[in-house]
This record gives structure tokens, C-alpha cells and sequence, in this order.
């Protein structure tokens, strides 16, 4: 540990089943440098074992761990506190907007997931099949046929800071659309056109990007619902002329 | 939601929702017990969640471990086929970067060809030409089969599969108690639904222990104890994927001596010191320095890229010693019948690469106690979409 501490409250929001909502406090000795997950790990282990968490890779590939830090999607396991206060200031610690809350900081990632799988979403692609087309693909070499885990790390970050998303849960949400342009990408199967083309699909977003300033890897829901949209468009017009 | 066909089925309580619990939920359901598993956090929230990553090829263990190098090539072959929706599947090098590597070698080369590792011995050039990021002064290479997986969706790849099957899984769910009857037999379980705040009870013909690292508390509440060492280690992510293979040091497993690829990140790791509460297990400052040391020999262009994490996880390792059956040197399955709390099992020790395999072992010997005659069906089942953990969420609704 560095010599660095601060006092930190962590304002964290509670809520069991069928019980009313509430903030507990938490100060906490804190290491500036360490990360937003650890400390929640440390007030369950050492003060409140009640406290109901996601977590599970802590290295930013699982996609668990996504939570509101004072009001802003991040993913705590890669978050350092001091990017969130100062030495004596506040954490906010809020479950995700937009799922349903399990318990806590625990939402219900199910329809979500679901969701995913349906926008026939792969979670392997081939290393320029997992760029995004207009990036410096640096990873991309002519020689061997690698593969990798796209960047979507299904966190749902998106989701919740998404303003059209917290009208309607019936509406797709950034992650499923920008999987679907993914899938279609990848594998050019025209269905999924009919999938994101209804009031609850591609048309719905309202471009506010909030689910590009929140994606924690690279994904830029933002603009692949445009362009979504654009080969949507392109295929229904090269369909009547084909008629 | 009863399920009817459940009811006449001997019933299994797993405790542990890592890669083994998981596993194992498949594994016995398939067998046809009707299973029960609880974990008290997220599934793989544990030690499962904080691996490496890496999909052993077996290398790593084939000097030191042959028993160990040879299961984990199996199951590597085996994985790559059942899990294929979550694995990186781009190979490894072992790299020689002094005399004593190189000397190392041709031990290296031995052992692989015992335990049956397809290695290629590539000249250094061509080692470079493959990953240009690479220690350029190293001196001998070996390409070997590995991989990097995601953690928590080859541990949902299991559930979903499992539930499938018609095994039912209650994360969020605290064991505190085994129930027993008089004469000691582990007849159940009570927890606590951490979500309702509530506690329930569940009755079952066998319990089993797949907690990894936390396997002496649950073993605890019988009485009996399990000789497992929690033994921690650090990793650190960089936010740059520098290379697209395993790269190894070829030596003695030591900190430090592997760097894995996965997504957009090169991950090394890792260090081993003993650490008794592992519910939470501070990552030392010296430690991540050491690893930022040991990356940059293997991969000098990590000194450029930025930290993006850095992470501990505890590893089960088994203490030696102990009057309990063994089945391998990697890990270890017992019926705690001998120690008077029959109906209680636990399997811990070994790697994520093998956990199938162990879930494998850990049910051969619950079917032989019960005197159930099913062999294991889990080698060459394709594992259902991961997502598809979920699809209750809507018969449910």
C-alpha cells in the first residue's frame, strides 16, 4: 500500500426485497489509488455483510461490476478513487438506472443478456472483425488468423445512462442495437434488419451519445445505431428497386 | 416453479457457484440427480472470476507436474471444443531469455512430449516475426496450444447448460448451516437469501463442497476439515493488447512468467504468498511493481502502455498431508463419510482449465458412494449460449 490515505464517505444505496430504499454511510480509510470495487469489497467483508454486489473479473473484462459512481456509469474494478473525489469528499454508489433492482447495488441482467443473444451478438470475432472499422487497427496483421473477445463487455453502462432507455423498457438500448450492427457486420445476416427496425429499435435513440461517453471499452454504441440506421435505410431502398 | 420430473431424482446441494460448482451442477444433473446450487455472491464471483484467463496448454506444468500438464492438455483440447463462444483460442510461445532458459528448454521439450503437448521449437526470428512486440534478445521459443477464456461467461456457459437440464442455481445465497441428523449423516442446508434478507432450508441426499479457497468454513459448520492452503497472487491488466499469443517465460513456474491476451488488454501474472482470510486480500504496491518488472522482460512495449487494473486471486491449493482419498496431485475430491459427516463432499484444488474434469471426478466419487451407476456425459456436450443462463427471466415473467 502507498503511504497516500484518505477518508472517504461512501454513500451506498440499499434496498432488499420488498423493503424501502435508503443511503447507508461508510467511511472509509481509502488508498487514492485504489480501485472504487475494492473499497466496496472491503465495507462487505469488514462492515456490512449484508451488502449485495456484482463483481467477478476485476480486470475489466466480465462486465459485472457496472454501478452509478456519484451520478456517472463506471466500472468500479477499473476506477480509481481518486478519479471520483478527493481526500474527505463523498462516494455515491448507485445500483445501475434501467433493470430492475435484485437487491443493493444488484440489478437484473436477464432480459438483457437475452436481448444480446437474439442481435445474434458473438462474443469472438477475428481481430479486424473486432475493431471498429474507422480506428488505426493496430492489432490487425496480415499474418495468422487471430481471434479475440470483442470489446462489448455486456455491461449494461450504456443501458442505464441512456435518456431514451429510461422511457421505455421496452426499447433496445444502445448495447443490443450496436451488438446487432455488430452481427450484421460479421455475418450479413439481413434478418437482424427486422429486428431493430420498429419504434422500439433503431429508431428510438435520439443520438444524445451518452452511451459512447460511458462504454468502458472502445464499443461507441453511438455510432454504430447511425450507422445502423444508414445500412438499414441503404437496404430497404436497394429493396425497391429490386422489386 | 416445481419440477415435477425433479422429485423421484436423488438430490444434490452444490455449494459454490466458480467454473467446479458449475461444472458440477451439469455434470450430476446429466448423471440424473436434481441439483441445487448456491453461491452466495454473483456466480464466479470468487476465485473463478479473478483468474488469468488463460487456457492452460500444459506446458506451464510439464516438467514440474506431469499428471498436471497431461490433465490440463486434455481439457484444453476438450474446452476449446465444448466452450468455443468464450475462448481466445491464438496459441502460446515459451520464451528463453537467459542461458538457464535455454538450458531449461530442452527439460521443457521432454516433458511436453510426455504428457502429450503438441510443441514446435521456432527459431527466434520467426518467434519475432509472429508477435514483433516480444523480447527481441530472447534465445529459443516454443509455439504451444494455449488460450485466454472470459471467466464469468465460461462459468455461465456450465450454468446455462446445467439449467438446461433442469438444474435450478440460487446466487445471492448464503450457506450458514448443514443440517444433520442424529447419527451425523449432512441431510441439507440452511442459508440466507441475501436479496430477500431471508433465511430458507433446503434437504438433500448429498451436499458438496465446491467452495475452492473457502472450502475449510463450509467444511467448518460439520466439523471436519479440508487441508486447503489458500494461496493468493496479484495480476495486473495494461490497456494495450500487445501481443495475440500466450507469451511464457520459459523457466520454473515463477511471478510473473506469463502474459496473456484478452480483448484489448495484455494480463500478466501472477505471485503466491499464503494469506488466511480471503474474503478480502489487499493487492500490495510491490507486488504490481514486480509484475510491471516481469511483463516488461517478456514484452518491453508494456512499459508504454498504461495499468488498467490490478487484481488479487486466491488459489486452493492443497496442503499436503491428510488421511483423505486423493485423486490427483492437482486436486482433491473427499467424502467426508470417514471423518462422521457422511453425505458431505468436497472437491477443491486444481485450475479453471481443468474444472470440468474435476466436476468429473467429484461426481464419479458421489456415484459411488450412492452406489449410482451413470457415467459422465459432460466431454463432448457443446455448452448452450452463456446468455441463455438467463432465459428463465421470461418463462418466469
Amino acid at each position: 500500500m502507498s503511504t497516500n490515505e484518505w477518508s472517504v464517505t461512501f454513500e451506498v444505496f440499499r434496498q432488499k426485497k420488498g423493503q424501502p430504499a435508503h443511503y447507508d454511510e461508510f467511511v472509509m480509510k481509502v488508498d487514492p489509488d485504489e480501485y472504487v470495487l475494492d473499497v466496496i469489497e472491503r465495507i462487505w467483508a469488514y462492515t456490512d455483510r449484508s451488502l449485495t454486489f456484482r463483481h467477478a473479473c476485476h480486470h475489466s473484462t466480465c462486465g459485472a461490476c457496472g454501478m452509478r459512481i456519484n451520478g456517472t456509469e463506471k466500472l468500479t474494478c477499473i476506477t480509481p478513487i481518486r478519479e471520483v473525489t478527493r481526500d474527505g469528499g463523498k462516494v455515491r454508489v448507485e445500483p445501475l438506472r434501467n433493470f430492475p433492482i435484485l437487491s443493493d447495488l444488484v440489478v437484473d441482467m436477464g432480459e438483457f443478456y437475452l436481448r444480446l443473444d437474439e442481435a445474434k451478438f458473438p462474443q469472438v470475432a477475428t481481430l479486424k472483425e473486432a475493431c471498429l472499422p474507422f480506428e488505426r487497427k493496430q492489432q490487425v496483421r496480415e499474418d495468422g488468423n487471430f481471434e479475440r473477445l470483442v470489446d462489448c463487455l455486456e455491461c449494461g453502462m450504456c443501458i442505464s445512462a441512456c435518456p431514451v432507455a429510461l422511457t421505455s423498457p421496452e426499447y433496445l438500448g444502445p448495447a443490443v442495437l450496436a451488438a446487432a450492427q455488430h452481427a450484421l457486420h460479421q455475418f450479413n445476416d439481413k434478418s437482424l434488419f427486422d429486428y431493430v427496425d420498429n419504434q422500439d429499435g433503431v429508431w428510438r435513440c435520439h443520438s444524445a451519445y451518452e452511451c459512447t461517453a460511458v462504454c468502458p471499452s472502445n464499443v461507441d454504441p453511438g455510432w454504430r445505431i447511425m450507422d445502423l440506421r444508414k445500412n438499414l435505410l441503404r437496404h430497404q431502398i436497394s429493396k425497391i428497386f429490386s422489386r | 416453479m416445481v419440477n415435477n420430473n425433479q422429485q423421484s431424482k436423488p438430490r444434490a446441494v452444490i455449494i459454490g457457484g466458480g467454473f467446479t460448482g458449475c461444472a458440477l451442477a451439469l455434470d450430476l444433473q446429466m448423471r440424473g440427480f436434481a441439483v441445487e446450487l448456491f453461491e452466495r455472491g454473483e456466480l464466479s464471483a470468487g476465485t473463478s472470476g479473478r483468474t488469468h484467463g488463460l487456457l492452460h496448454s500444459g506446458g506451464r506444468y510439464c516438467v514440474e507436474d506431469v499428471e498436471a500438464g497431461q490433465e490440463c492438455i486434455q481439457e484444453n483440447r476438450i474446452l476449446r471444443k465444448i466452450a468455443k463462444q468464450c475462448i481466445e483460442f491464438n496459441g502460446g510461445l515459451f520464451i528463453a531469455l537467459t542461458d538457464s532458459d535455454v538450458a531449461y528448454g530442452d527439460q521443457f521439450a521432454k516433458g511436453a512430449v510426455e504428457c502429450g503437448i503438441d510443441i514446435d521449437e521456432l527459431p527466434p526470428a520467426q518467434a519475432i516475426k509472429l508477435e514483433p512486440n516480444i523480447n527481441p534478445a530472447l534465445l529459443r521459443a516454443f509455439r504451444v496450444p494455449d488460450g485466454a477464456f472470459d471467466p464469468l461467461r465460461l462459468a455461465l456457459a456450465f450454468a446455462a447448460t446445467a439449467k438446461r437440464y433442469g438444474a435450478v442455481f440460487h446466487p445471492y445465497c448464503d450457506v450458514t448451516e448443514l443440517l444433520r441428523r442424529k447419527d451425523g449423516q449432512v441431510i441439507g442446508i440452511r442459508c440466507l437469501n441475501r436479496h430477500e434478507d431471508h433465511f430458507y432450508t433446503y434437504e438433500a441426499d448429498v451436499v458438496i463442497n465446491a467452495t475452492g479457497a473457502w472450502a475449510g468454513r463450509i467444511t467448518a459448520l460439520a466439523n471436519v476439515d479440508v487441508p486447503v492452503r489458500p494461496t493468493p497472487g496479484v495480476m495486473v491488466a495494461y490497456d494495450q493488447r500487445l501481443v495475440q499469443c500466450v507469451i511464457n517465460r520459459l523457466c520454473i513456474p515463477d511471478d510473473g512468467d506469463i502474459l496473456v491476451p484478452q480483448r484489448r488488454m495484455v494480463l500478466i501474472g501472477t505471485t503466491s504468498f499464503d494469506h488466511e482470510d480471503v474474503d478480502y486480500i489487499p493487492v500490495y504496491q510491490d507486488q504490481i511493481q514486480l509484475m510491471h518488472k516481469r511483463a516488461a522482460e517478456l514484452v518491453p512495449a508494456v512499459k508504454n502502455a498504461h495499468m488498467r487494473g490490478a487484481w488479487m486471486s486466491a488459489r486452493p491449493l492443497i496442503a499436503s498431508g491428510g488421511d483423505a482419498r486423493s485423486l490427483t496431485r492437482t486436486f482433491k475430491c473427499y467424502d467426508h463419510a470417514e471423518q462422521g459427516a457422511p453425505g458431505l463432499f468436497t472437491i477443491t484444488g486444481g485450475k479453471a482449465t481443468t474444472c470440468r474434469l474435476m466436476a468429473e471426478k467429484a461426481a464419479d466419487l458421489v456415484c459411488q458412494s450412492l452406489k449410482i451407476n451413470q457415467p459422465c456425459q459432460t466431454r463432448d456436450l457443446i455448452l448452450d449460449p452463456y446468455r441463455q443462463y438467463f432465459a428463465s427471466v421470461r418463462s418466469a415473467s
